[in-house]
């Protein structure tokens, strides 16, 4: 008994590969000579594959569905008899040479040509360039006279002939598609690519940001704030009641701040109706959070933010933040926010331009902190600076009373004091 | 005083030049080749034409003194007699047919040619003295192919009974006792010839073995022959004078001092660039020993000045020339072209011949493996046939994808399959290209195909 194996034979001119569509066999089946083992389907035809001797089916070369190259080692067959019409091959020996030269069948290809686009491709880039007895790359005197008519250095080149050797073929392929950017060491070309569906909050977060960007016309207005006071005076909270009460972040005095400032500007801390053509506007401060979870961005609602302490909005932050990354947050916490915050923390950047989470009309955005030079009038002094990035909906907030909403805001967090004092005058 | 003026001027009419000059010509390029001598060179007047021709005629009339005493193959003949004078004129009238073609083609090439000697003025100006006085060309291109010229011995300035291979080649008779300097391929072949024309020939050679560049086993062969031939080998030995009055050569070898009577030495240590008379002084060309330097367009150091042939590094070999030629001519005519040749192919007119192109199995750099094949001509139909089956064919090809590196021969008529190795070589084969081809049967050719198949069969084909 000796192992045959099968490759898949050339079944149309011009094929590179097929789709293995049927097994009519299994391994452990007995076929007779002629036997249809399997059906492969081409773009042109479905064609079975007789078994060229009777035997005993002992592998398979692939499953159903796969697509194979034409060449490709197919199946193997336990036989007595000595394979009339097709090329044997020892299973002792995968590559050894192909020198009893196969009927019916072709050699493997070593790389089966993609229909589409033909692009000759040598074997691996990582290989070094074959070169001949000279040291030079390998390839006939016409083929290199040609290169240098045409100022081709046959060194860019990987050729697809036997050991190497660039052909002319390779130097027509040079000339169509460039250089193979894969020769440079280690770099190679990444062309997969992915397909995921969008689904659930990914979706929502999708209908939802068109939604905005197509209905809102956004401005944005980018302010720089000195966080000095305010960094010292979480600074020094912290140190006091960090341990008992948590630290803080810089996003409560920041709600604290807007709390404030929506009651001088009112227009900002709004909903508009486009459809129904009102604008609603809240004397409550809910404040959304954008915040990142696993399943993408999710904004969580802080509710009356304007009557909270300090560290009760930090527990309040930290809960709806925890349990939308634990994805077990309801309905309830998601809803009726009247004023979007959106802070990337140390990732913040220079500047964002956030959407405006419709249907409200403004969003502020939260950049990172950093210490910048500043100049006091006499010299220039290191300042941790930190920019809001707020957008507005222009269609019902003015760029006036933006700025005055970003100059108030500003004002509040440079001036911390003002935070926690009563300084209007009513 | 004339002066001219053209696009490229070639100096030196041998095969480089000729060839440069009708080349570029025919590209187009206002061309002048200045010959001081005649046209064809050393090689085809006083050189590779005439040897060829004295080396066949000593063939063939060593072949009748042997069919003349015991016989050949059932064939005998009677009293076998050499004329040489008429040897020498028939060898003139190749030359002559020969040279007539070269001046033909540079004539229908529409190459101009000054006769007489040229000299550097400056990198663009060139004097030549002509028969009708000084003419002084100025040029845009200038190409040098002076050639070379034989190396004399101190102590043993050529004339009279010291002779360079030109000598050699236009004696009227056969010297009855000749000893030969250096064991180079141009004294084995002239010693072997006039050995078979009947010279008792005494061969002196510096180095311990015939043709050094070569290993021992492509060379014994020929050893073996001039053993046959009645030679004397005098390996690792030295010569320590001349007198001319005794007409007797001093030796010095590794047994001790000796002395030769001779009627003639021919002396054939080597060939060192012809660049005296040129003025290359004036230039500076930048150079490596007595060679001009250039690069892989046959450029020197001064821009507009080429050089090719036997003035440049390499081997001293016609057809290196004639390529380096092509480039120069292209090169000058605006076309792109550089030396990207994979192997010069060489020849050693020896009994019997060696032929060699691309690398020994010594030359294989470190580090690539590589594996050697041959096949014997004792074991070739057609070399039997030929009652010649001395030598063989060996081919080196590297281990990882069979490509051929090299690949030599000695043995009957190799010098006809070198250029078959050169075709190899340039294309790239790799064995199996080699194994795969039908080679014609009976043949030589055919033991080739031989150490091909021997060095696929015994290796796994990976499939590259």
């Amino acid at each position: 008994m000796t192992e045959h194996t099968f490759r898949l034979p050339d079944i149309g001119e011009g094929i590179a590969e097929a789709e293995l569509s049927t097994w009519r066999v299994k391994v452990g089946d007995v076929v007779r000579e002629d036997d249809v083992i399997c059906e492969v389907t081409t773009d042109k035809a479905s064609v079975e594959i007789p078994a060229a001797v009777g035997g005993t089916v002992t592998w398979l070369g692939g499953q159903a569905g796969e697509v194979m190259a034409i060449g490709s080692d197919l199946i193997r067959i336990d036989s007595d008899e000595a394979a009339a019409s097709s090329a044997p091959e020892s299973r002792a020996e995968p590559g050894a040479p192909a020198s009893p030269a196969p009927a019916p069948t072709r050699p493997a290809p070593t790389r089966p040509a993609t229909p589409a686009a033909p692009r000759r491709t040598a074997q691996s880039a990582a290989v070094a360039q074959a070169r001949n007895a000279a040291g030079r790359p390998l390839a006939a005197p016409s083929v290199r006279g040609r290169a240098r008519d045409l100022g081709i250095d046959l060194r860019q080149l990987r050729g697809t002939g036997p050991a190497g050797r660039i052909l002319a073929e390779d130097l027509d392929d040079f000339l169509l598609h460039g250089p193979d950017l894969r020769s440079s060491v280690g770099r190679t070309r990444r062309t997969g690519t992915e397909e995921a569906r969008v689904t659930g909050v990914r979706r929502t977060i999708a209908e939802r940001m068109a939604r905005a960007k197509q209905r809102i016309p956004h401005f944005s207005i980018i302010e720089e704030v000195e966080v000095e006071a305010l960094e010292e005076l979480r600074a020094k909270l912290n140190q006091r009641f960090g341990t008992e009460r948590g630290k803080l972040t810089l996003l409560p005095f920041l709600l604290r701040a807007l709390g404030e400032v929506v009651v001088d500007h009112p227009e900002v801390n709004a909903h508009y109706d486009d459809e129904a053509g009102v604008i609603t506007r809240h004397e409550a401060l809910h404040c959304g959070i954008a915040t990142q979870t696993d399943a993408g961005l999710m904004v969580p609602v802080l509710t009356h933010a304007e009557a909270r302490s300090l560290w009760d909005t930090a527990r309040e932050i930290k809960r709806l933040s925890d349990s939308a990354r634990e994805r077990r947050i309801g309905s309830d916490d998601l809803s009726g926010s009247t004023l979007t915050v959106t802070s990337l923390g140390p990732l913040g950047a220079l500047a964002t331009t956030p959407i405006i989470n419709h249907p409200e009309v403004a969003i502020v955005g939260v950049n990172k902190i950093a210490v910048r030079p500043v100049w006091d009038g006499r010299t220039f002094v290191p300042r941790r600076m930190m920019n809001l990035s707020c957008s507005f909906d222009h269609r019902v907030v003015d760029g006036y009373v933006a700025a005055e909403f970003v100059a108030k805001l500003k004002m509040l967090l440079e001036t911390p004091a003002m935070l926690f004092m009563e300084w209007r005058d009513d | 005083m004339t002066e001219l003026r053209c696009s490229l001027l070639v100096i030196g009419g041998g095969p480089g030049g000729y060839t440069c000059a009708a080349r570029a010509a025919r590209l187009g390029v206002d061309t002048i080749l200045v010959e001081g001598n005649r046209v064809g060179g050393t090689c085809l007047n006083v050189g590779c034409i005439p040897s060829k021709s004295l080396i066949h005629v000593a063939q063939v009339y060593h072949t009748a003194v042997i069919q003349a005493g015991p016989g050949q193959l059932g064939v005998t003949v009677s009293a076998p007699a050499l004329d040489f004078s008429q040897m020498q004129d028939w060898s003139r009238g190749v030359v002559n047919t020969l040279r007539n073609g070269v001046a033909g083609l540079l004539e229908r090439s529409g190459v101009k040619t000054l006769t007489g000697w040229a000299r550097f003025l400056d990198g663009k100006s060139i004097e030549v003295a002509s028969d009708t006085g000084p003419v002084v060309v100025r040029a845009e291109h200038v190409v040098i192919a002076t050639g070379s010229v034989p190396t004399e011995l101190p102590g043993l300035p050529f004339g009279g009974r010291i002779l360079d291979s030109t000598a050699a080649l236009a004696l009227p008779q056969p010297p009855k006792r000749l000893a030969v300097i250096g064991a180079g391929y141009i004294g084995l072949e002239l010693g072997t010839a006039f050995a078979k024309l009947g010279s008792a020939v005494t061969m002196i050679e510096a180095a311990p073995a015939i043709l050094p560049q070569f290993d021992d086993k492509l060379t014994r062969p020929a050893r073996t022959r001039l053993a046959a031939l009645g030679i004397t080998l005098k390996l690792d030995t030295r010569t320590t004078g001349w007198n001319e009055t005794t007409s007797t050569l001093g030796l010095a070898g590794s047994r001790g001092d000796e002395t030769l009577d001779v009627d003639a030495v021919l002396v054939t240590v080597g060939r060192r660039p012809a660049t005296d008379r040129l003025g290359l002084s004036e230039l500076g060309l930048r150079r490596s020993g007595p060679f001009i330097e250039v690069d892989d367009r046959c450029r020197t150091s001064m821009r507009g000045v080429y050089a090719l042939g036997d003035v440049t590094p390499g081997p001293m070999l016609a057809h290196r020339a004639m390529a380096q030629a092509e480039i120069v001519a292209d090169v000058v005519a605006g076309r792109a072209n550089a030396w990207d040749k994979t192997c010069v192919p060489a020849v050693c007119f020896t009994d019997p011949e060696i032929a060699c192109a691309g690398l020994l199995p010594s030359e294989v750099p470190a580090g690539v493996a590589s594996r050697v094949t041959e096949f014997p001509f004792r074991a070739n139909g057609r070399a039997l046939t030929l009652d010649d089956p001395e030598g063989f064919v060996r081919l080196v090809s590297r281990e990882d994808d069979h490509v051929v590196l090299g690949i030599q021969a000695t043995g009957p008529g190799v010098s006809e399959l070198v250029s078959g190795f050169a075709l190899v070589l340039e294309a790239g084969l790799r064995v199996e290209d080699i194994a795969g081809t039908i080679h014609a049967h009976p043949t030589l050719g055919e033991a080739l195909q031989e150490a091909a198949l021997a060095a696929a069969s015994t290796r796994s084909l990976r499939d590259r």
